[in-house]
């Protein structure tokens, strides 16, 4: 199961319609072996398609050393689909090759760019064996103020 | 003194779960070569023989002291002692 809370919910969400037609993706990072996603990074889709994303490689290699400086590990890979449903596509799964993460897809092809509902479902992907998980959005912590 | 090489979580069930390995080579081919001798079968999951030439696969990157091979010379890329090589696979995909 994929717990996530609301601002990060709200923040893949948000790029996902603010790049349609094209693919957006990203990551989120959280504290290794945590399985908590606590840090949204926004990636540029190299690949700058509606069909295909790709990291820039580097900024792939910039990612993963700051993640590893932090002690951090990928906890949830996000992209999006603009025309198909929010499922992974044979590419996703042969490509796929974070064993432990959560990767987040979410489809845009109902509203685009506008408002309005987007599916938002996460999966497993293991050795090419998908396995979609529940999703659960906690409200967000608000930092104390004094 | 060696090279060290940082292996990703993908491809730690080759090094019994190593994050990073010790590999000799003075360049890419025979540092993917020295790797090989050692962890049996990493070889075919960082290159792939494409028209009869061997190259990177393409959704394998790999990096010497932080800059990607493919911008200094690929697989024939000079390797010295003390160099880090960091192995990362793309992270990539799509509705196609």
């Amino acid at each position: 199961m994929l717990t996530i809370d609301q601002a990060t919910y709200d923040a893949i969400v948000a790029h996902a319609k603010r790049d349609h037609p094209d693919e957006a993706c990203g990551i989120v990072a959280g504290p290794e072996g945590s399985d908590r996603p606590v840090r949204f990074i926004e990636m540029v889709n190299a690949a700058g398609s509606p069909t295909f994303y790709e990291f820039d490689s580097t900024d792939l290699f910039q990612l993963y050393k700051d993640m590893d400086e932090r002690d951090e590990e990928p906890v949830v890979v996000y992209h999006s689909h603009t025309a198909t449903e929010a499922y992974p596509s044979r590419t996703d799964i042969g490509l796929a090759s974070e064993p432990n993460a959560h990767y987040v897809l979410v489809s845009t092809r109902e509203h685009g760019n506008n408002e309005g509902p987007v599916e938002f479902r996460s999966y497993s992907i293991v050795d090419g064996v998908v396995t979609e998980e529940d999703v659960t959005i906690t409200p967000t912590e608000q930092e104390e103020s004094t | 003194m060696a090279i060290e090489v940082r292996i990703p979580t993908i491809l730690r069930t080759y090094t019994d779960g190593a994050k990073a390995v010790e590999a000799t080579g003075a360049s890419l081919t025979a540092l993917i070569d020295d790797l090989e001798g050692n962890h049996p079968g990493i070889k075919d999951r960082l290159v792939e023989t494409k028209d009869g030439s061997v190259d990177l696969r393409r959704f394998v990157n790999v990096y010497i002291n932080d800059e990607d091979v493919r911008f200094i010379g690929g697989l024939q890329a000079e390797l010295a002692d003390g160099d880090q090589v960091v192995v990362l696979p793309a992270v990539a995909g799509g509705a196609r």
